[in-house]
């Protein structure tokens, strides 16, 4: 086996403090092993995924988008606008929702994004880091391992049950996406290795179950509002892990019942749009929304 | 199981909205249209299943045609592949099927239609997660994935001709990963599909298209500024 490889939570645990290292510089390490490839074009790859990150958070808060299926569009702007005067939340999390929401139109409008970990849970991990960013001050460097960080989680995650909405639902999906940016949080804000864990496995805890129900089947409702959800408890999970009120099931376990729980979701439920939202009597009588003018319909 | 490295997992880089019906898509046409031997006139497309049901709203359909005009998954012009391709001259059309098919879920037949006249249909699937295999080939079933760079050589069925072409490869020291042979029907027209480490020299590709029986040649370089982008 080879010295960087870690295939559960507590492998990984015991590589860092074997070595003295963070999430990120393990995972790092792994994929220098893996791929036989030098360090800096690796750092190079992920600082150019942040660039996109950055660059689609940024175009999210430009009005002009056009969006696909028409049922989302305009949200995170209104949203950026409203917490500006008299938002409930403060803050961070209301940001990084606002920011998670805009890159899921972006998404929607077949504009540039990067899968984290995938097209429809993509909003998460920029919402989170371009807001800590923000808050926080933070440059590059701290932002690229933070990625790391959550590519390690997400790895994890993919390796021993799945990060796919059509095989283990939303809990997968956002559930991963969450988890990734919780840890990565809990990293940037001093945490150690077992507080970023405990921080992942609460998150998928915290929406464990949660089905895939796509309105017409498309990327755009209930995504959108799942990212923004998926953003705020990342935030919360990351927070009450740094005052370590840890978690009592470990990650490993957490992501098993979140294999087993996917696989007793019925394939109704499971992005086909064959039931939950999607078979809403509103949805059935026509979609909800008005269309956008995207000229494609006859 | 492939082993996931970390851009497996933050990445990729694509247009949205989504990996299966966006960019899975996009990678099976980016192949079909790499097969071309001659300048590509039109394109038909059949959608099956859930690509039938929602094509339009996931722009399966730009996704396709940007991949015949041999677009990466990440490039912004997918979303205007319809006129790039009207102002290439290549005509196009999206038939649904919803038929009981037995198909995979996110399948889609691709028929080319080439300057010269010739036409050839491909067929695939998007697997999930920016995934995809091309299943058939003008009818003859085979598999490729899309994990390597590969030379796909379509041949006559005759004898000796598997190691003329792996002759050609060894003698430009150019590494066999996994080598594939499927064929119509014996006798007939057979497709090999040579799948490598690194890129085929024109030198090489040359020499093949040399070889006794051998009907025609192309590389597919998915991984060299091809469909996925950066390597």
């Amino acid at each position: 086996m080879d010295k960087f490889d870690f295939a559960t939570g507590a492998a990984l645990i015991g590589v860092c403090e074997e070595n003295g290292i963070t999430v990120s510089e393990a995972m790092i390490r792994r994929e220098i092993e893996r791929s036989q490839r030098p360090r800096e074009e690796i750092v190079a790859q992920m600082a150019e995924n942040l660039r996109v990150m950055n660059e689609c958070v940024q175009r999210s808060q430009q009005p002009g988008l056009k969006i696909m299926g028409g049922f989302i569009g305009g949200e995170s702007q209104k949203l950026s606008q409203h917490i500006r005067t008299h938002g409930a939340m403060g803050g961070m999390i209301s940001r990084a929702a606002a920011y998670a929401m805009g890159v899921i139109e972006v998404n929607a409008s077949m504009g540039r994004i990067v899968a984290a970990p995938t097209a429809g849970s993509s909003g998460v991990i920029p919402g989170v880091l371009i807001a800590a960013k923000e808050e926080y001050d933070l440059d590059d460097g701290a932002l690229i391992d933070a990625l790391f960080n959550a590519g390690a989680i997400g790895y994890l995650i993919a390796r021993n049950a799945t990060v796919s909405g059509a095989e283990g639902g939303c809990q997968a999906e956002v559930g991963a996406a969450s988890a990734m940016a919780a840890s990565a949080l809990c990293q940037i804000m001093g945490g150690s290795v077992n507080d970023c864990l405990s921080a992942a496995g609460d998150a998928i805890s915290n929406i464990l179950g949660l089905v895939c129900d796509p309105i017409c089947g498309l990327v755009e409702a209930p995504c959108q509002k799942r990212n923004a959800m998926g953003v705020a408890n990342a935030v919360i999970s990351a927070e009450i892990a740094l005052a370590t009120c840890r978690t009592l099931i470990p990650f490993d376990e957490v992501v098993h019942a979140m294999r087993s729980v996917g696989k007793s979701i019925p394939y109704q439920l499971r992005e086909t749009a064959l039931g939950g939202l999607a078979k809403c009597p509103s949805v059935k009588h026509g979609p909800p929304a008005q269309c956008s003018d995207c000229d494609e319909c006859e | 199981m492939r082993e996931l490295g970390v851009f497996d997992i933050i990445g990729p880089v694509m247009i949205g909205p989504s990996s299966s019906h966006t960019a899975g898509a996009l990678k099976i046409a980016y192949v079909a249209g790499r097969l071309a031997d001659d300048e590509i006139s039109r394109v038909d497309f059949t959608l099956y299943n859930s690509f039938a049901r929602t094509y339009r709203g996931h722009g399966t359909d730009r996704a396709l045609l940007g991949g015949i005009l041999g677009f990466a998954m990440d490039d912004e012009r997918i979303r205007d592949s319809f006129e790039i391709a009207k102002q290439r001259g290549i005509g196009y059309s999206f038939t649904p099927d919803e038929s009981e098919n037995g198909y995979h879920p996110n399948t889609v037949g691709i028929t080319v239609t080439q300057k010269n006249g010739a036409k050839y249909t491909v067929m695939g699937e998007s697997v999930g997660g920016g995934e995809m295999e091309i299943v058939s080939i003008d009818g003859a079933q085979l598999s490729y994935a899309g994990k390597y760079n590969a030379v796909f050589v379509k041949q006559s069925d005759v004898p000796g001709i598997i190691s003329g072409i792996t002759d050609v490869f060894a003698r430009h020291n150019i590494n066999i990963a996994f080598m594939s042979v499927y064929r119509e029907g014996r006798g007939e027209k057979a497709y090999s599909i040579v799948e490598i480490d690194g890129k085929p020299t024109d030198g090489l590709m040359t020499e093949l298209q040399n070889v006794h029986g051998i009907i025609s040649v192309r590389f597919i370089g998915l991984y060299d500024g091809g469909a996925n982008g950066q390597v």
